[in-house]
């Protein structure tokens, strides 16, 4: 039985469930800002609501992260004993990377996590890994408010350079936007990778200069040194060490620093939004 | 001349009713990972073979019809018939893998649960639910009270949502999925939410939206409210269209195979 079916198009119909052009897609996205702030704020308080301690938690855990961090590589393994205001650059190293890798790993799954939301109902879906990075950003500005009272507590007095943070941590936004853009949408297509993730930023937190400085540790090596500097996350921690701490010559400013993070984050976002709107259809899909 | 005239008053009489969802030759697969055993030997593979032990589950097999301005059409089906994969697909949440679905605006489903935190207040939730809807900060708080009070949760709001019992819960999902006026709705078993207080409410409510709505799609295995509130049914068995039209003849052949 094969019933007579209307023209559609002769009617004014459209197609359901095809993607919008990027435009359109991104202007969709715009108005669902209301949305995708209050889902951020509504999770941190979720998140902290049945602790004692409530909101408080934001800031008590990168402190007792860096606290572990500064016993194990600061005292038991003493390594590092070279490094000029070793406390300092740790956690400035701590509080940054921080960002980093809960946005790369609850960006990741800011897709597959939410299955449910996604199949209910209609909104794009790029409003979910962009909640999370608001979501972790909302995280990390009382946290660097807090470390510059810490850096003031161990004597390090603000300068104008302390105001450029702020482009700084917007350009890191952006960055960690893309790379949630990224992981959100190879995690759909390769649910393996939720597993792999931890290792990946686990590499990238041993690799990136947090508890050592590179440029102690490989001192004989301009070459390698040059090269490091177009890591995104080294080039990140580095330039917020320099803009915060003048205490040494190892904390002086290096220029080159502000090029290469606008390009990876000017870059990674452009990548990653096509990359991630080019799958919308796949997104509520079962299998 | 005269085949000319003739086209322009067929187009101008043609149609006293309007199409509003046009679903053509629509076939849905779905690939899954086989877990468990095979039954044979011989299908055994290892770690390396893995990728291969996938089963397409074809759940719906070409299914067409055309709703048109102001139906109510009420899906019915045994248990995995496809019901609830087609009511997705017509909101574009499932793609089709074959076949095609034309509507002349989103058609939207009647269920906002999973956007809610249960950690949270009701008040929280009301307004997480109206944004997810696509409503502006503004207009959920314009509807805020409405709500509240058509869920009869007002001495409950400010308890974290957790606490609800689940016909609050049920109660206060319907409320906020329901407040925004929808041209083609789709409900899946919603009706039955709740005691028998709120059910009267909450049916009184699908019906002024069917009126101001123009199309609802009802998904249920409750044979009364189908045959209440829907002037056309489709049954669905195994992802095919079975019958297509008037509820009671319908209904009494879809019972007879039961």
């Amino acid at each position: 039985m094969t019933p007579t079916v209307d023209d559609p198009q002769a009617h004014g119909l459209t197609r359901v469930g095809g993607r919008p052009p990027l435009g359109e897609y991104l202007r969709g996205v715009a108005q669902r800002k209301d949305f995708i702030v209050s889902l951020a704020k509504f999770r941190i308080e979720a998140e902290n609501q049945r602790q004692r301690l409530g909101m408080l938690w934001i800031v008590l855990k990168p402190i007792l992260n860096a606290a572990v961090f500064g016993i194990v590589f600061g005292i038991l393994m003493a390594s590092t004993k070279n490094v000029p205001d070793f406390v300092a650059f740790l956690i400035i190293g701590v509080f940054m990377f921080e960002f980093f890798s809960a946005c790369m790993g609850s960006g990741s799954k800011s897709i597959t996590s939410n299955q449910a939301l996604v199949q209910s109902l209609a909104f794009p879906r790029m409003a979910l890994p962009i909640s999370v990075v608001v979501q972790k950003f909302l995280q990390l500005v009382p946290t660097v408010g807090l470390l510059m009272v810490f850096l003031v507590l161990m004597g390090h007095m603000p300068s104008w350079n302390w105001l450029l943070m702020i482009p700084l941590t917007a350009l890191y936004f952006l960055f960690c936007l893309g790379v949630a853009f990224i992981t959100a949408r190879l995690t759909v297509h390769l649910p393996d990778l939720s597993n792999l993730l931890p290792f990946i930023t686990r590499f990238f937190f041993y690799t990136t200069g947090i508890f050592f400085s590179f440029d102690i540790r490989f001192e004989g090596m301009p070459k390698l040194l040059q090269i490091v500097e177009y890591q995104p996350v080294y080039a990140f921690l580095s330039l917020s060490r320099e803009l915060l701490l003048d205490s040494d010559p190892l904390y002086d400013v290096r220029m080159q620093f502000w090029p290469i993070i606008a390009v990876w984050s000017i870059g990674l976002l452009v990548i990653g939004t096509v990359f991630f709107w080019a799958a919308e259809e796949r997104y509520g899909r079962v299998d | 001349m005269v085949a000319s005239t003739e086209s322009h008053e067929t187009s101008g009489t043609s149609e006293e009713r309007r199409p509003v969802v046009v679903v053509q030759d629509l076939h849905v697969e779905y690939r899954v990972f086989a877990t468990g055993k095979r039954a044979t030997d011989a299908d055994r593979g290892g770690l390396l073979h893995r990728a291969k032990r996938t089963r397409t589950v074809h759940a719906l097999k070409g299914i067409s019809f055309t709703a048109y301005e102001n139906d109510s059409i009420g899906i019915i089906g045994s248990n995995g018939s496809g019901k609830s994969t087609l009511m997705r697909a017509i909101t574009g949440l499932t793609p089709a893998t074959r076949g095609a679905i034309y509507a002349s605006s989103r058609p939207s489903m009647l269920g906002v649960g999973a956007a809610l935190i249960k950690q949270l207040s009701g008040q929280r939730n009301v307004i997480l639910g109206g944004l997810a809807l696509g409503f502006s900060k503004a207009e959920v708080e314009e509807r805020y009270d409405e709500i509240v009070d058509f869920a009869g949760i007002r001495p409950f709001i400010d308890l974290p949502m957790r606490a609800y019992s689940s016909g609050m819960t049920a109660r206060l999902k319907f409320a906020i999925a329901t407040i925004r006026n929808h041209e083609i709705l789709i409900v899946d078993e919603a009706l039955a939410v709740g005691d028998r207080k709120f059910r009267k409410r909450s049916e009184e409510r699908i019906r002024e939206i069917r009126d101001n709505a123009g199309t609802v799609f009802l998904v249920s295995h409750s044979m009364r409210s189908i045959r209440d509130t829907c002037n056309r049914v489709i049954w669905i068995e195994k992802g095919e269209l079975i019958m297509d039209g008037d509820p009671d003849e319908v209904i009494a052949a879809y019972e007879e195979t039961r």
